[in-house]
């Protein structure tokens, strides 16, 4: 007994929810290619998980289309959908053993009493649970009871998986491990998943694509480098890892390239549809580099505040392009609070954003 | 593909149309002679087919014609327009017709002048509606729901969809139409005509409102004197349920548990039991009322008999309902508010009168109110010790039974009961509801009770240790009082009121149940036992909608379901009266109005255990569920349904144990073939025989604890593991639901 997957594409085509007047997924299109991750991501309230429960057909859509496969399923309930879902709260059956837990699905869709045992099995074993179905879920760590609800969803062979914010309950050191086996088998067995997170640390780490979402739209989608290193607008610039936004203008753009004055530096940066004029440019922390060794910077810095975080240094500077937050992996030469430094900027980590 | 709910529906109403008689049968609902006697070619047992061609009822004809609509769609699919509006119309106009046609024509022909006046008199007439109709307008429902899932309510559920469609149809049935009968009736005057007139007169009359208490010596009007009866148990039940509260919560009080028994025990007496009590303890004849006549020559009276004897007996019955309420409330208010007052310089007195007694003071309203109410609705204790005192509820039944025979009179009583509990229903939704200042959070709570202070400590057990003591009295008294040949008289042991009771002898074919109580006591059992289960049936599956479902009137939905509960015992058995006595639906003198009485009346505790306990469960183990395949109809019975044990339990014990102490509406509802225990009970305390009423009192309480341990061990505990949820027993989960 193997389990497959059948992945299949999902096409989301205009899709609007509103509930009463609040509009909480506004036209929203997007394509999930069979067999990768995708992660909807955003702060709370921006539409992810309804988008996401869309999908699983738990919310209905007011407007559009909603394909899986090549089937429309915007009608069609979530009892008819070839779909699986892992929930935040694992929701497990609490009076059912972990056996029957994994099994239940399978029942439900008329497996015959074999097959619904072996393949029950097979989908512990995967999650590296085999033995453990005739516990009660009660009787297993927070850990284990989220892989039984993977297990769980992954025995009906789906064609669309689907994670709601699945390690929010979980303890940080734990949360990267299951997120790793998530991802492991993910990839193993070709599944097309969905994925819903407010972390987007944890975003970049599984995902294939990460579709960024803010008041009920999509604010950028694209690979986790993409979003990282060219975000859209300051909302992802901000959201997906730290930035600090300054003002700086564009003199003359020539070849989609754009000559930048950030204070007193000039760089050469992709322009992005930008033209002359004053613009946002989104600046990682670790793209601000305190000079050492006497040698010549491009600005004057007083430091504001040093924190000791074991691997790194964390600053607040005050520059003549206003504060700005620095990270420094060099522990070894501290800067302290009141020392005037110069600092640079590195070559990656500079990009032009949208207001 | 045939759509296979729809082929099902049409199916049923085609045994209905076709097969079972259209009218209701006479002999009951579980008679089967008519089988025998001329069906299918008798008037009174023929189907409706048989009544449009043979019958001389032509009007039944267009009913066939919607019942068959629904085969043109039976192949199209959900999605089809069509679909939907070809079975909206058939399942909604279709029963629209029959019960325009059913109220039109009744048992003298034509009901309204106008009809005979359009369409000329009629030869024959209609009984209430049967097997027949009841089957059809089913068929007819569920077209409709059908319908409108198929246009896309609910989600499209069908299962939704439809159960929804059958508690608003069963609700309007039983519980806003008997109601609105009564509204009708007090407009009416004798001959049943519309005057407005009658109605001002009775709602202004004299009996009701009347003053005389405060300026002659008359009695006032029984208006004022429901009020002033309900203020005044309403303020000493939560006096008295404060009382007991803090003492079981913030004191190390040693008989905490035995304290704990109380809250059982009204649950399980019936009502007037307790009046019956006290009447053996302080009437003419009673025990204390003789040993101080003995000892200080005072003499006897009936003094008793009256306000301060129902007062009394009232607070004994219902302080442990306000107990239950306030300990909540106590326990709600989170120990660190103390503490925060303490460590700011408040002494105890302080802190206790200037934290906690204000943040329980919308539980402690809350408490008062549920004793006015109570109060208001209470029957048999007014009936067994009111005296000359009466009140609405006793004036109502005597304004039915007895020699006035005034049905507009009842309705006006009626009505005027039922906006007062409506008002402080409403009073206790609007203003006390919204309210909460319950300060303990989910998040954990070191905190521990600092203890009371003196005075409130001394002043809780001076108030609640004799009472309770008094109730512990009381409930010795009722298990005594059946061994005892005359109360007052003859003090001298026997058994002969539980042998006139129950007793069975061995006759010719076996054994004879020949005791007086049998009949009633068997009736009994029968519908409470009927009765639970579908009690708990309905209120869970609205429960469910309620906690789970959103959709259109959800609201109304709620208010229309959990109407019955506000509304007094009395008012429910004389709407019944008038709403059932004539056709279309013939329910007189049945079992089955018992059991629906008892169903309708209970269901709101069914609905609010199921809701309190739904409310614990993750809404998301029904999406799991639902993801995985299950349809709705599946994950409530799998999933939902094995973890709503504890509300199960609840709500069956409940109902069953109600049905058993129920007297006010069931009063009016029982007939000679069945008459149930405590109208029996009532009767023979009427006429003065209190040791045989004793007697099956206190056989009653003991069946009904038994039946409370039946119950338990029957549907069991919920298994989850070691963090089990069921350890709290039925009767906290009832308290809470109440």
């Amino acid at each position: 007994m193997r389990i497959r997957s059948n992945a299949a594409r999902v096409v989301f085509d205009r899709v609007t929810k509103a509930f009463g007047p609040v509009v909480a997924v506004n036209a929203v299109s997007f394509e999930i290619e069979p067999g990768t991750l995708v992660t909807l991501l955003g702060p709370s309230g921006c539409g992810k998980t309804t988008t996401l429960r869309m999908i699983a057909g738990l919310e209905m859509a007011t407007g559009g289309r909603i394909l899986i496969g090549d089937q429309d399923v915007t009608q069609l309930p979530a009892t008819d959908r070839d779909v699986s879902m892992v929930f935040q709260s694992y929701a497990l059956f609490p009076h059912m053993t972990v056996g029957e837990n994994v099994a239940y699905g399978l029942t439900m869709s008329g497996f015959d009493k074999n097959e619904v045992r072996e393949r029950a099995e097979e989908g512990l074993r995967l999650v590296g649970l085999a033995g453990y179905g005739k516990r009660l879920p009660s009787e297993l760590s927070g850990g284990q009871q989220q892989r039984v609800a993977v297990a769980r969803a992954l025995v009906l062979e789906p064609a669309v998986m689907l994670f709601d914010e699945p390690l929010s309950n979980l303890d940080a050191k734990l949360r990267r491990r299951v997120r790793e086996d998530i991802r492991e088998l993910q990839q193993k067995l070709g599944l097309t998943s969905v994925y819903v997170t407010h972390d987007q640390e944890e975003a970049l780490a599984v995902s294939d694509r990460i579709i960024v979402m803010r008041n009920a739209e999509i604010a950028q989608q694209g690979s986790p480098r993409d979003l990282y290193e060219a975000p859209a607008d300051n909302f992802v610039a901000d959201f997906i890892g730290d930035a600090n936004l300054v003002e700086a203008e564009i003199d003359a753009v020539e070849d989609g390239e754009a000559l930048v004055r950030i204070g007193a530096v000039q760089r050469r940066l992709p322009a992005r549809g930008l033209g002359p004029g004053v613009v946002k440019v989104a600046i990682r922390p670790e793209a601000i580099r305190i000079a050492r060794n006497g040698a010549a910077g491009a600005f004057v810095a007083d430091v504001l505040k040093a924190t000791y975080l074991g691997s790194h240094m964390e600053y607040t500077l005050a520059t003549p392009l206003g504060e700005v937050f620095v990270v420094d992996p060099d522990i070894d030469r501290p800067a302290e609070a009141g020392d005037r430094v110069t600092v640079d900027l590195a070559r990656r980590g500079v990009t032009l954003v949208r207001g | 593909m045939v759509n296979r709910t729809v082929a099902l529906w049409l199916a049923v109403g085609l045994v209905g149309f076709a097969v079972l008689p259209w009218y209701g049968i006479e002999y009951g609902f579980w008679n089967f002679e008519w089988l025998f006697e001329g069906y299918p070619r008798d008037s009174d047992s023929a189907p409706a087919v048989v009544q449009v061609f043979l019958g001389g009822k032509p009007w039944l004809a267009p009913l066939a014609l919607a019942l068959l609509a629904p085969l043109a769609v039976l192949r199209r699919r959900k999605s089809d327009p069509l679909f939907a509006r070809v079975l909206l119309l058939a399942g909604g106009g279709g029963l629209a017709y029959l019960l325009v046609q059913a109220f039109a024509i009744g048992l003298g022909g034509w009901q309204f002048g106008f009809l005979e006046a359009l369409f000329g008199p009629l030869e024959t007439r209609q009984f209430g509606l049967g097997y027949g109709a009841l089957l059809v307008s089913a068929a007819f429902l569920f077209y409709f729901t059908q319908g409108l899932a198929a246009r896309g309510a609910v989600k499209g559920d069908v299962f939704v969809v439809g159960s929804i469609g059958a508690i608003v149809a069963l609700v309007g049935v039983f519980v806003f139409f008997p109601v609105l009968t009564i509204l009708a009736s007090a407009v009416r005057d004798g001959e049943g005509a519309f005057a407005p007139a009658a109605f001002l007169l009775r709602l202004m009359d004299h009996r009701i409102w009347g003053v005389d208490c405060l300026v002659g010596a008359y009695s006032c009007g029984v208006a004022w004197n429901s009020l002033l009866l309900a203020i005044l148990t309403g303020v000493s039940t939560t006096v008295l349920g404060l009382a007991f509260a803090l003492i079981a919560t913030r004191t190390d009080f040693r008989l905490k548990r035995s304290l704990r028994v109380l809250t059982v025990l009204p649950i399980i007496t019936p009502p007037f039991v307790i009046g019956l009590a006290v009447i053996l303890l302080f009437g003419r004849a009673g025990a204390v009322t003789q040993f101080l006549e003995v000892t200080f020559d005072i003499p006897a009276s009936r003094w008793i008999y009256g306000l301060p004897g129902i007062w009394f007996a009232q607070t004994l019955a219902f302080a442990p309902i306000s107990f239950l309420v306030m300990i909540g409330v106590v326990e709600g208010v989170s120990p660190s508010m103390e503490e925060a007052a303490l460590t700011l310089r408040a002494d105890a007195w302080k802190a206790f009168t200037t934290v906690s007694l204000p943040l329980m003071r919308p539980g402690i309203a809350n408490a008062f109110l549920l004793g006015f109410i109570e109060s208001l609705a209470d029957f048999g204790n007014p009936l067994v010790l009111g005296g000359r005192y009466s009140v609405l509820s006793t004036e109502i039944f005597f304004a039915i039974v007895g020699s006035q025979y005034d049905q507009g009179r009842a309705a006006m009583l009626a009505l005027i009961l039922l906006a007062f509990t409506l008002g402080a229903f409403y009073a206790q939704r609007r203003w006390v509801g919204k309210k909460s200042y319950t300060t303990v959070t989910g998040k954990g709570d070191s905190g521990l009770f600092a203890p009371l202070p003196k005075l409130v400590r001394f002043g809780a057990y001076g108030l609640a240790l004799p009472w309770a003591g008094l109730t512990a009295v009381i409930y010795v008294m009722i298990m005594f009082g059946g061994f005892v040949q005359t109360w007052g008289h003859d003090h001298s042991f026997t058994l002969r009121h539980y042998i006139d009771a129950f007793a069975v002898t061995r006759g010719d074919f076996g054994l004879v149940w020949s005791g007086a109580a049998w009949n009633s006591f068997w009736t009994t059992l029968t519908i409470a036992t009927i009765a639970a289960p579908l009690t708990a049936a309905l209120g869970l599956l609205t429960a469910y909608l309620l906690a789970r479902q959103r959709f259109a009137g959800r609201s109304s939905f709620e208010f229309g379901t959990m109407l019955s509960f506000a509304i007094p015992g009395t008012v429910i058995g004389i709407s019944y009266i008038l709403a059932f006595n004539v056709p279309p639906i013939e329910l007189t003198g049945t079992g089955i109005i018992l059991v629906i009485c008892f169903v309708f009346r209970n269901m709101p505790v069914g609905v609010r255990a199921g809701v309190a306990a739904m409310s614990q469960l993750d809404q998301s183990l029904d999406e799991a569920s639902l993801t995985l395949g299950a349809n709705t109809f599946a994950t409530v019975r799998r999933v939902i349904l094995p973890l709503l044990r504890p509300a199960i339990v609840a709500a069956l014990v409940f109902s069953f144990v109600r049905a058993i102490t129920a007297i006010s509406a069931v009063i009016f509802l029982v007939s000679a073939n069945y008459d149930m225990a405590t109208s029996y009970i009532i009767g023979r305390v009427e006429n003065g025989d209190y040791g045989l009423a004793i007697a099956y009192s206190s056989v009653l309480v003991l069946v009904m604890m038994a039946a409370i341990g039946v119950v338990q061990l029957v549907v069991g505990k919920r298994r989850i593991g070691r963090r089990s949820l069921t350890e709290r027993n039925a009767a906290a989960v009832v308290g809470e639901a109440v």
